[in-house]
């Protein structure tokens, strides 16, 4: 079988004209339930209707998150926000799936909540752009953090984590990144111009 | 009548396989192609890549965007099973940390192993003579081959003739183009002397000949989720599937088999097991058994399968089944390379094996330890994913961006937030490389599995447990890895990405069982008081029992077992065709 019969047997006709159908996800959005099975072991297309019916985070704790992810990861000339690609909702997902993340992902949410309780009169979510800066400032640099901000600093790490993994392997983080694969090709090496551009034609 | 049954089936099959990976499924697929009829026993589903890969599917087609948590590899991997299987335990003697890789589907661990198909070399059959450690095989390069041309030309292997003395050549398909960042390693590695080759891998970069099954690679990168137009070698895709295609193969799934019976003679009578549909138990009976159920599970069937007369097990008179357990050494590093932040984007999926490797290189008389290891070389525009073998190089952007200045020179504390950070993560991306250190392990008889009587699995059968302890030899070569990687990475220029190694974690080594190169359980030799199998894969104490997995291995080489499990599985079938031609079986 050549190359042109091999994607034929996989439904896709030609390289060119193909990429569009063959990369379409199955699911329309994130947050929909995945009907495609193909593949999955009966336990796994269980586990994955389970926990999508459970809830892990309260109304309040998801709108936290929602500020935070967008402060992480905000929208700007090249692709939107954290939240646009729908974010929240992998968070919600993924403490789910790996449940490590729960227990730092709850108190961790609490501890910011009570850090600007006292600092300044309101919850995290409440606080001004100004204010919510500043204690993320607090907590976003671990070799400048002060000791008191440490709990702080290992909650930033892991939801800094959960937010880049969630945007940068959605559509559109992909496409941010500039990813060009995932499709039928013939692969040649790296073009002879690149190759020239970093010493490498004679390696 | 109760609620469990003993199917007993009365007709007598020429040969019953068990297990359907690179050594049941070629066993089967030469039998059956010649004309045996063959029932094959397989403890997992059915598994068409055709149907059942998840190739080309995007990270935002998985619910944990590719992440582990049913499947260690990653969400699209192929590999039905893991390091842990509900139900299915296994205990460890002492401070042993083996870590048992078990694929329960058909065609095994071959839908979804990254498919570098090395061949031994002749000094690696003669390990005792050409380097005064382990034992001699029963058989010599030039004895094998034969087979390892025919499995050349029968599965399709591309790579480059090289004329080296212990990497033998073989009948190669082109090898793929390297990637940019790999074309870095290779830079550096031969200007410290290291020989960088293509890669070896069974993949169709170019058309089979004479076989209009299977399809060529269109270069996803995704051999390890198995593939849809079989371009790559899996067990299910080459030999099974059509091996039942000739009509001459039946294949049973979710048959975990429980032991293979004997007469009070000593032979083979057939085989018993649980289906995992009804949860029935069933008997089968056969002229010939051909034991293939992976290296570990091969030893658990034999010493369970217990009679009075066999208060050892099966085969094993020596007393060695278990014993010799060895897999790889395996050990590398990541590195980021900054003369590649916002490099330009293509697409550099390639093959899902390997473009560039070098095999081992030094001179052992200048070294402190016998034998060596070869590096697998990878790096490049890969797709984002969660989980999976490299994940996603994204996760240790917020430790890296404090040690490389910005764009206008200025340094920054590392972390982050905000525009700044989603800019560094763009940059970063495509910047990695790195490669694998994978090398030898001398069987010893102090590394074994037994069976570990006070544990059963869901099914009622008892468990193995592992004893197993790296030797000095192994340590050492993990301190040249070591030693190997920082140098490589020195001369490439860049932030290296690796724990810190020493004595404490013997150089970084991984645990045992982690390079899923398992071997020797079942070892083959030509003293039947010291071996299990003689130089055919055929037991010295049962003459119509054969094994044909990594079981049989007397001594590992630094090449990936696979290719050499092939060509033994194919020797042995033709062997069995013989002995049943001569009615010797």
């Amino acid at each position: 079988m050549n190359r042109r019969d091999s994607l034929k047997a996989i439904g896709i006709a030609t390289v060119t004209t193909a990429l569009i159908d063959a990369c379409k996800p199955v699911a329309k959005s994130n947050t929909e339930i995945t009907t495609d099975i193909t593949g999955r072991q009966p336990f796994e297309a269980e586990r994955d209707k389970k926990l999508q019916e459970e809830t892990f985070f309260d109304a309040h704790e998801m709108a936290t998150i929602t500020v935070l992810v967008d402060i992480i990861i905000p929208k700007d000339g090249r692709s939107g926000s954290a939240t646009d690609a729908k974010v929240p909702e992998f968070i919600e997902f993924i403490v789910k799936d790996e449940p490590a993340h729960k227990l730092p992902m709850r108190g961790g949410l609490k501890w910011l909540d009570v850090k600007c309780l006292n600092q300044y009169g309101i919850e995290f979510k409440g606080c001004t752009p100004v204010q919510q800066t500043e204690i993320i400032t607090a907590i976003a640099y671990p070799s400048l953090a002060v000791p008191e901000m440490q709990p702080g600093v290992a909650f930033f790490n892991k939801i800094r984590d959960l937010t880049a993994i969630g945007f940068f392997t959605s559509k559109m983080g992909i496409d941010d990144l500039g990813y060009k694969g995932n499709t039928p090709n013939q692969w040649k090496g790296v073009p002879p111009e690149i190759l020239k551009q970093y010493g490498l034609e004679n390696v | 009548m109760g609620d469990i049954q003993l199917k007993k089936s009365a007709e007598i099959h020429e040969v019953v396989v068990i297990g359907s990976g690179a050594g049941g499924g070629m066993t089967a697929y030469v039998l059956a192609n010649a004309g045996l009829k063959v029932l094959m026993l397989e403890a997992g589903p059915f598994f068409d890549p055709k149907k059942d890969s998840m190739q080309l599917k995007w990270p935002y087609e998985s619910l944990r965007r590719g992440g582990n948590a049913t499947r260690p590899m990653g969400d699209f991997d192929a590999a039905y099973g893991g390091w842990e299987i509900e139900g299915e335990p296994y205990t460890q003697n002492g401070n042993t940390k083996f870590d048992w890789f078990r694929a329960k589907m058909l065609g095994g661990r071959t839908n979804h192993w990254s498919r570098i198909s090395l061949r031994m070399g002749p000094k690696d059959f003669k390990c005792k003579d050409a380097y005064g450690v382990g034992d001699n095989w029963p058989v010599t390069y030039d004895e094998i081959k034969p087979y390892y041309d025919k499995v050349d030309r029968l599965i399709g292997v591309y790579g480059s003739n090289e004329g080296l003395e212990n990497d033998p050549d073989g009948i190669f398909l082109p090898p793929p183009a390297p990637r940019l960042n790999e074309l870095f390693v290779k830079k550096a590695a031969k200007s410290m002397g290291i020989n960088v080759i293509a890669g070896r891998g069974s993949v169709l970069t170019a058309a089979l000949p004479g076989n209009k099954d299977r399809g060529q690679c269109f270069y996803c990168g995704q051999c390890n989720r198995s593939c849809k137009v079989y371009g790559d070698f899996s067990a299910s895709s080459c030999l099974v599937i059509p091996a039942m295609k000739t009509g001459n193969l039946t294949v049973i799934t979710n048959a975990v088999v429980r032991e293979i019976k004997t007469d009070n003679k000593g032979l083979a009578t057939g085989v018993s097991y649980i289906s995992k549909d009804d949860m029935q138990e069933y008997e089968v009976k056969a002229k010939t058994v051909v034991l293939a159920a992976g290296t570990c599970e091969s030893a658990r069937i034999l010493l369970n399968s217990k009679t009075a007369h066999l208060a050892n097990g099966l085969s094993n008179s020596s007393n060695v089944v278990g014993k010799y357990l060895h897999d790889s050494t395996q050990a590398g590093g990541l590195i980021i390379l900054p003369q590649l932040m916002n490099r330009p984007k293509y697409n550099e999926d390639g093959v899902g094996s390997l473009h560039l490797y070098a095999p081992w290189w030094a001179d052992n008389q200048k070294l402190d330890f016998p034998r060596g290891y070869h590096l697998e070389i990878f790096g490049g525009l890969m797709m984002p994913g969660y989980g999976g073998y490299l994940g996603f190089e994204g996760s240790v952007v917020p430790l890296i961006n404090g040690y490389i200045p910005d764009a206008a020179g200025r340094m920054k504390p590392g972390g982050g937030f905000g525009k700044s950070l989603k800019d560094d993560y763009r940059k970063f991306y495509g910047t990695f490389a790195g490669f694998g250190c994978h090398g030898v392990d001398t069987a010893k008889e102090t590394n074994y599995c037994e069976i570990d009587n006070s544990v059963v699995d869901k099914y009622g059968i008892p468990v193995l447990r592992f004893n197993y302890q790296w030797g000095r030899d192994e340590i050492k070569q993990a301190k040249h890895m070591n030693e190997t990687t920082q140098a490589v990475f020195k001369e490439m220029g860049g932030i290296p990405l690796m724990a810190p190694a020493g004595e404490a974690n013997n150089w970084g080594l991984s645990n045992p069982g982690k390079g899923i190169h398992e071997v020797g359980t079942v070892r083959m030799g030509d003293d039947s008081k010291k071996s299990a199998v003689n130089k055919y894969g055929q037991s010295h104490d049962c003459s119509n029992l054969f094994v044909t997995d990594g079981s049989v291995f007397t001594q590992q080489s630094e090449k990936n077992p696979t290719w050499t499990i092939l060509a033994l599985s194919m020797r042995t079938a033709e062997y069995i065709l013989d002995q049943k031609k001569k009615q010797n079986i």
